[in-house]
């Protein structure tokens, strides 16, 4: 799985050979046939981008077209084993009801975000006066599907608030993972295996 | 063709007084067919034409699902108008649909007018049916279908495809036969027919009925032909198939050119002054050549008749429950005969059912016939999904 981008592979290397998965934002589905095809897994997938489903179809995994914030309402009651969001929560409409949902069709969440309190972003804003344009976040404020900017800190909270357990969690910078301390600053972005 | 059993069924033609004899195969069911309507109907002969070899263990078959006024020439030249076959841009060699590993199947639907029993086929008395035909349902041209695969031997199909009512019958297929086909591919499809799409329907029957030549059906016999009823029909069916935005570039408001090739001007007469004018008249014309107007009424009505979830105690993922089989769904952006949102319907009704579906809206200009026509993400998805 050494192909697949990293926080894709720790989320790979942590789920159990021959569930039900969910991958919400599947892209080219890179991620799901390497579940398939290492784990055994029995992988669905849901992406926005028509471009994208196609790739899916193509490589032979079932991929539905549409959106999370509107089309996760009709997947049934646990039906998954693992609802994946990888790098989706912050374009969602709601975040906090996404969270539901994924909690819902899934036993377990991975979810994986950008942090927007990184040190580059928060010079960015605080030296430059700037909204920050990273590496790792390339494009304009204006031109974002990034529409609500979370922290390592604020995910945390809204888990609290919402009861929900972090089981795990692994942080990434620099294309590779980092420890979890001081993570608020030094994560470029990270992953969250969560349940209820 | 290339199954042994072929030879067994090989019966001769149908005496039809409507199409000559086309079909390259025929296989007449064994008992007869129980219908939706609850008559049972005798001696059904299903006209198919095969391509590509049948494997050894049987498991390579691909069941391709025809449209309203499509037939079984999928691939093969049409005999009536010596065009290509409907799908041959997918079904072939090396093509989507691949021909040297697959054994495509595709069958001329019972009420159909092509080889297969329908309107214009004799009955036990030696006459036509005509409106002595039973109404048939989408569910009894899948009746039929399997019946043929029993009869070639293959108990489970590769995958069944179909467009637009193929894609009906390849829905009502996978609901009401799940053991029968391991993957089912439906294109500008849905699982029930909408009040607009009836609406539609009844003024191609309403224009046919109309025509005094269609006497109560009984004009097999006659010198005239319910032909500008049929021909109508078409007309009004063909401006479903297209969208707003194709029509509009291929004819705009742009006059037909005059018999001597000059530029055309308005008549101030009811001639075919646009092109689009004359285009729908050449559209119906040549479709009256080679469909019979019962048929027309009775393809239309079974796809009117059409509600899967109707047939599973109104819930369509109750249609969908246990199936073991993967789905692609597909739909077109420009089609607003069967719309994305009825493609989604039957994709939240598989996702429901737990069922492995795929789903994806393709954008093309060219309306519902998008599926018949150049679209190569649709090209694409086809191979990826068969593999």
């Amino acid at each position: 799985m050494s192909a697949l981008r990293p926080d894709l592979a720790v989320i790979a290397d942590h789920i159990e050979p021959g569930t039900r998965v969910l991958d919400i934002g599947c892209g080219d589905g890179a991620l799901m046939a390497a579940l398939r095809d290492d784990k055994q897994v029995d992988a669905r997938g849901l992406e926005i981008d028509p471009a994208e489903v196609e790739r899916c179809v193509a490589r032979g995994l079932s991929v539905v077209q549409g959106d999370a914030d509107r089309d996760l309402a009709f997947y049934p009651d646990g039906a998954f084993d693992y609802a994946i969001l990888s790098q989706t929560l912050q374009t969602a409409e709601r975040p906090d009801l996404m969270l539901d949902q994924l909690l819902r069709v899934g036993r377990q969440a991975f979810v994986s975000f950008p942090n927007f309190a990184h040190w580059r972003m928060r010079s960015a804003l605080l030296l430059r006066g700037r909204m920050p344009v990273t590496r790792h976040l390339p494009v304009s404020w204006y031109e974002t599907q990034n529409i609500h900017h979370v922290t390592v800190t604020d995910f945390r909270e809204l888990l609290a608030a919402k009861g929900v357990a972090a089981d795990r969690s692994w942080f990434f910078a620099g294309g590779r993972e980092i420890g979890a301390t001081g993570a608020n600053w030094r994560a470029e972005y990270a992953v969250f295996q969560v349940g209820r | 063709m290339d199954s042994p059993i072929d030879s067994l069924h090989c019966l001769p033609q149908f005496t039809r007084p409507m199409a000559p004899q086309t079909a390259s195969n025929s296989f007449t069911l064994p008992s007869s067919l129980p219908l939706d309507s609850g008559q049972d109907l005798d001696g059904v002969a299903i006209a198919y034409e095969s391509y590509g070899t049948l494997s050894p263990a049987r498991d390579n078959a691909i069941l391709v699902c025809h449209a309203l006024t499509g037939d079984q020439y999928v691939a093969s030249t049409h005999p009536v108008t010596g065009k290509p076959g409907w799908w041959e841009r997918m079904v072939g060699p090396g093509l989507p649909i691949d021909t040297d590993r697959f054994h495509v199947i595709c069958a001329n639907v019972v009420g159909s007018c092509m080889g297969s029993t329908g309107p214009a086929s004799l009955a036990a008395d030696g006459k036509p049916h005509a409106m002595r035909f039973p109404v048939i349902t989408i569910r009894d041209m899948v009746r039929a279908q399997i019946a043929l695969l029993d009869g070639l031997g293959i108990d489970q199909l590769h995958a069944v495809i179909g467009g637009s009512m193929g894609g009906m019958q390849a829905l009502s297929l996978a609901a009401n036969f799940p053991e029968r086909a391991a993957r089912v591919l439906a294109i500008a499809a849905t699982a029930r027919h909408s009040a607009q799409n009836i609406a539609f329907h009844e003024v191609g029957r309403q224009a046919i009925m109309a025509d005094p030549a269609w006497a109560d059906g009984d004009y097999y016999a006659n010198e005239a032909r319910p032909d500008a009823g049929l021909s109508v029909a078409r007309m009004a069916a063909h401006i479903t198939y297209l969208s707003e935005a194709g029509l509009t570039e291929k004819f705009g408001r742009r006059l037909q050119d005059k018999a001597d090739g000059s530029a055309g001007t308005k008549s101030f007469g009811f001639d075919a002054d646009f092109q689009v004018e004359s285009y729908l008249r050449y559209q119906g014309s040549g479709f009256t050549r080679r469909f019979d107007a019962n048929s027309y009424l009775y393809i239309t009505r079974a796809m009117d008749y059409f509600d899967l979830a109707e047939e599973h105690g109104g819930h369509l993922g109750k249609a969908f429950a246990g199936t073991s089989a993967r789905f692609c769904v597909v739909s077109f952006d420009s089609d607003w005969l069967y719309p994305t949102a009825e493609s989604r319907h039957v994709v939240h009704a598989l996702n429901a059912a737990g069922a492995a579906v795929s789903f994806v809206e393709l954008s093309a200009p060219f309306g519902h016939d998008s599926f018949l026509l150049e679209v190569p993400a649709l090209d694409r998805v086809v191979k990826g999904f068969l593999e």
